[in-house]
């Protein structure tokens, strides 16, 4: 079996017995990219040389020590491009590691090539990418997901064994569930945010996209803690997490948020989910219904607060210092207007032409200030269950992968794939997402599992032991 | 008020100070003025994308201490906001600064009489110290520096992300005499702190004035008008002494003003028009989601106060009270933290201090020596003063010793004895000496015991010749009519 298909955890253990080499795994992955990344397209760049090379050096003995690792095309990596999929970043070349980088680095990675995205981390399908589409595995006529869509699409069509994503209103979970892989959250603030490109600085969170729960744990302890480059980053002490798997879940109160069973989501979806939480209860957790009233505002601060913070952390994006610059400028007004008329794709646009609507004068206070009033109050709908469970239990996504160009022309339908991914970053807790069934047509199902901040741990052990008690993870896409 | 007394001016005052820290606001960079373009530059201050600001507790220290020092209240918690606005100096196109929860509010200034321009220090505006009240005092970072060349622009980014005060007053100033003294009384106080080296020419201190006039007594305010690119002290005044004529003469002419921005020319001397009203940007503030709230009351606050020195109204009360200098001098010092120590160890070796403040602010300053580093010991100057005022020599010489003692720093003890002008005092000498005197002048005796008191000069001349200048002249006059009164 060609190593493509295996996980980090076994690749690590046969790493360390010496039965296999660092460049057999890089070796393999470039074979199954050449049969297949023209179909999927998930990557912006594979790093073919440089992979190797790194692979030929790297120290097994590390706890990353030679796996090959995909990162987001949103994550800057010294002497690398950093293109956002944006037409803007064009030339530009990372002069700096992002934090998440430089450990993975340190702690032996390979790094395999960069993925493809929604345009700044802007979309649910990959389709805003000024660099191509990617397509789902499990069906190339579908999309993966987004703004992570390459990262899932590659890690799930065995093209890659893990990569980085980021994850601003679900951006890391809803690819993860529409390809059949698992994506995880971290709480807002437990790994660096340094140098990982702001689309809304309050809400991105970086995180792994693997085959199983097990390697999304092995990737969460490299990343984790403090960082004196990120203010907002959590000084608690770093943590090593799944390191003793209970594989029980007797005891385990999860609360299956009523809001989010709602009139009209997928059929398959909805029993895939509910089958999930009575597996739970079979095997001793306590499950019951929870609320979370504010879930119907969510989309909508969602949209404010992110847009607002996305038109500041785009203006630095204007052609004077790096990336793209229009041609014969005028003026210095010429220069920022034709660069990033030129440079933006129209979903970027629209988004910065609402941001900077909803913090304009007269304004501010209808929009922006209350959003960030509801935001606290979501939170507080969050600490109020979370009072009575352990764990939230939900429906990934409303529903399988859709159709490329199904959605493009409608904006505000797009905006609904994020309807249960969104809260969690608003609330600022941790969530995952993995397979929990398929639907009749071969469709991966996600389910999502939500922790309360910093409560990854238990979020993990309860992933994992569902996750080993079901085979959903093995399946192969067909292609 | 204007010459013809009419109109009032309503000014006020927005401070930006460059903090004097290690390293720049939100990175690691040095914060250093004057080295090759864009050498202090990091992905933080060149604002590359992926790159997160981390706030540097220094500068927020300084901050906390002025507030301090000006009397204001200190937010427990701050925070910091994103102010939004293009432009190719600012790396993010949005700078980081304070809206609604800035470091410090309140406070006050006092204008120091000595801080006015010099021919106004003696008026009723300026012995009136009046206190000019603070708005607030905020915290944000500094933008680059952009350079015309013919062809293009260039940016250079190391001053890019410095730490920036911005100090911000009611509009409690009158006259543009005021607005001087202001900015001339806030720039001792932040020498006093160590905040900022506040140089107005390297532009660490620069400032934007809102003007407006009204009739006197009039309780409204007039139309504002915001002036900008104001580069000196000087230029500040010169500045608002053109715009207070310029709007009187149009409310005068029965025209209106608008409220816009005036730029201000210095070698036009003249203000010009950048925007009006309706140009005006919508910065569109709204909190800064990279960097937490600043608490400053778990250990910053403390800190801000232990470094809270002698202000300078306070150091100049001392020296008055307890050195006898006088009200300028005492204003010379509080400016001059290094030339005031100095001034302190002299008068710490001598009774006479008022004496030494003397030989040391209008004799040894007039060498324009750098006190911190010169070899002249201030202890040279307590003996100096003692020594004359003991009349061991005279003032004439004691100018002598001064110039040697600038020359050739070393003890006047013993430059009066190398320049062998040690006075004779011994009483015996002296007594003989007039003997000689008296005996050879029978004439002047005569007069003086006639009742001429003059001809006693003419003995005391003999006296000195004979000594070659080094007789103790007070101790002759004494001698001399002892002996002819006897």
């Amino acid at each position: 079996m060609s190593l493509a298909h295996e996980t980090v955890a076994s690749l690590r253990r046969r790493l360390a017995k010496k039965e296999i080499k660092s460049r057999d795994i890089v070796t393999d992955l470039l074979k199954e990219i050449d049969a297949r990344e023209k179909t999927i397209h998930a990557y912006t760049q594979v790093d073919r040389e440089s992979a190797l090379k790194a692979a030929d050096l790297a120290d097994v003995s590390l706890p990353l020590g030679g796996i090959p690792i995909a990162l987001k095309d949103n994550l800057n990596a010294t002497g690398d491009p950093c293109t956002c999929s944006s037409k803007i970043l064009e030339g530009y070349k990372a002069p700096y590691d992002a934090t998440a980088v430089a450990r993975l680095r340190q702690a032996g990675a390979v790094f395999l090539g960069r993925t493809n995205m929604d345009e700044f981390a802007m979309g649910s399908s990959t389709e805003n990418s000024a660099l191509g589409v990617t397509r789902n595995p499990w069906d190339s006529s579908r999309i993966p997901g987004g703004s992570s869509g390459g990262s899932a699409a590659a890690v799930a069509g065995r093209i890659a064994l893990a990569a980085l994503g980021s994850d601003t209103g679900g951006s890391i979970r809803q690819p993860a569930a529409l390809c059949g892989c698992v994506g995880l959250k971290p709480t807002y603030g437990r790994i660096s945010r340094y140098g990982l490109v702001a689309f809304a600085s309050s809400l991105d969170q970086i995180g792994p996209l693997t085959r199983t729960v097990e390697d999304s744990a092995l990737l969460l302890s490299s990343l984790a803690g403090h960082d004196p480059r990120d203010n907002t980053t959590d000084p608690r002490p770093p943590e090593t997490f799944l390191s003793k798997p209970t594989n029980s879940v007797k005891g385990l109160k999860v609360g299956l948020p009523k809001e989010y069973f709602i009139p009209g989501m997928d059929g398959e979806t909805e029993q895939a989910v509910r089958a999930a939480a009575d597996w739970l209860q079979k095997n001793g957790a306590e499950i019951k219904e929870v609320s979370l009233p504010l879930t119907p505002s969510a989309i909508a601060v969602y949209y404010i607060l992110a847009t607002a913070e996305a038109s500041a952390n785009l203006a630095r994006f204007d052609g004077v210092r790096y990336g793209r610059r229009a041609a014969d400028p005028r003026d210095v007004l010429d220069l920022y207007q034709r660069t990033r008329e030129e440079g933006f794709g129209p979903e970027v646009k629209r988004r910065i032409i609402l941001g900077t609507f909803v913090l304009s004068a007269g304004y501010t206070d209808a929009y922006y200030r209350k959003a960030q009033k509801v935001r606290g109050l979501i939170r507080q709908d969050f600490e109020k269950a979370f009072q009575g469970c352990d764990l939230l239990l939900t429906p990934t996504s409303p529903e399988p992968a859709f159709k490329l160009g199904e959605r493009t022309q409608d904006p505000l339908k797009m905006y609904l794939a994020d309807v249960f991914t969104i809260s969690v970053n608003l609330a600022g807790t941790c969530g995952i997402s993995l397979p929990c069934g398929f639907t009749q047509s071969n469709l991966p199902i996600g389910l999502q599992l939500i922790g309360p901040r910093f409560g990854e741990e238990k979020m993990l052990q309860a992933a994992h032991t569902y996750e080993q008690s079901h085979d959903f993870w093995k399946r192969m896409p067909p292609l | 008020m204007s010459a013809n007394g009419k109109w009032e001016a309503v000014i006020g005052l927005e401070v930006h100070c460059q903090v004097r820290t290690a390293t720049k606001m939100f990175c690691g960079c040095a914060n250093q003025y004057g080295d090759a373009p864009n050498t202090h530059v990091c992905p933080v201050c060149l604002g590359l994308p992926g790159s997160l600001p981390v706030p540097n507790e220094e500068a927020i220290r300084k901050t906390i201490l002025t507030g301090f020092m000006l009397g204001c209240q200190i937010a427990p918690v701050a925070r910091f906001d994103r102010k939004n606005y293009f432009y190719p100096d600012m790396p993010k196109n949005y700078q980081i600064s304070q809206y609604d929860d800035p470091l410090c509010a309140g406070g006050s200034v006092g204008l120091d009489p000595f801080q006015f321009p010099k021919e106004l220090q003696e008026t009723e505006e300026a012995q009136a110290r009046r206190k000019i009240r603070l708005v607030r005092i905020h915290l944000e970072e500094d933008v680059a520096k952009s350079f015309h060349f013919e062809e293009r622009s260039g940016i250079d980014f190391n001053r890019a992300g410095t730490p920036l005060m911005e100090i911000v007053t009611e509009a409690d100033l009158r006259t543009p005499g005021e607005a001087f003294a202001f900015l001339g009384s806030l720039r001792q106080i932040l020498w006093a702190g160590g905040v900022s080296d506040a140089d107005m020419e390297k532009g660490q201190l620069r400032c934007d004035v809102n003007i407006s006039v009204r009739p006197a007594g009039e309780s409204k305010f007039g139309t504002k008008v915001e002036l900008k690119n104001l580069n000196s002290i000087s230029g500040v005044r010169r500045a608002l002494v053109h715009e207070i004529a310029r709007q009187i003469a149009v409310v005068e002419k029965g025209g209106s003003l608008v409220q816009e921005t005036r730029r201000w020319d210095d070698n036009a001397g003249a203000t010009f028009t950048m925007r009006t009203k309706e140009q005006a940007h919508d910065y569109r503030y709204f909190p800064d989601p990279d960097l937490l709230p600043v608490r400053t009351d778990r250990g910053l606050q403390e800190a801000a106060k232990k470094s809270v020195p002698e202000l300078p109204s306070e150091m100049q009360a001392r020296l008055v009270k307890d050195f006898g200098v006088t009200a300028y001098q005492a204003s010379v010092l509080a400016c001059d933290r290094v030339l005031c120590g100095f001034y302190e160890k002299a008068a710490a070796a001598t009774k006479n201090k008022a004496a030494v403040a003397n030989w040391i602010l209008n004799d040894f300053l007039s060498t324009q020596p750098d006190p911190a580093t010169t070899p002249v010991k201030p202890e040279y100057f307590a003996e100096l003063a003692d020594l004359v005022t003991a009349g061991k020599i005279n003032s004439a010489q004691g100018k002598k010793v001064f110039a040697e003692l600038v020359a050739n720093p070393s003890s006047p003890h013993e430059i009066v004895k190398k320049m062998g002008l040690e006075q004779i005092s011994d009483t015996g000498a002296l007594a003989a000496m007039c003997e000689e005197a008296i005996a050879a002048n029978p004439r002047s005796v005569e007069d003086y015991r006639a009742g001429k008191m003059n001809a006693i000069n003419a003995l005391k001349g003999f006296v000195m010749k004979k000594s070659q200048g080094k007789a103790n002249p007070v101790q002759i006059d004494e001698i001399l009519k002892q002996k002819l009164g006897g």
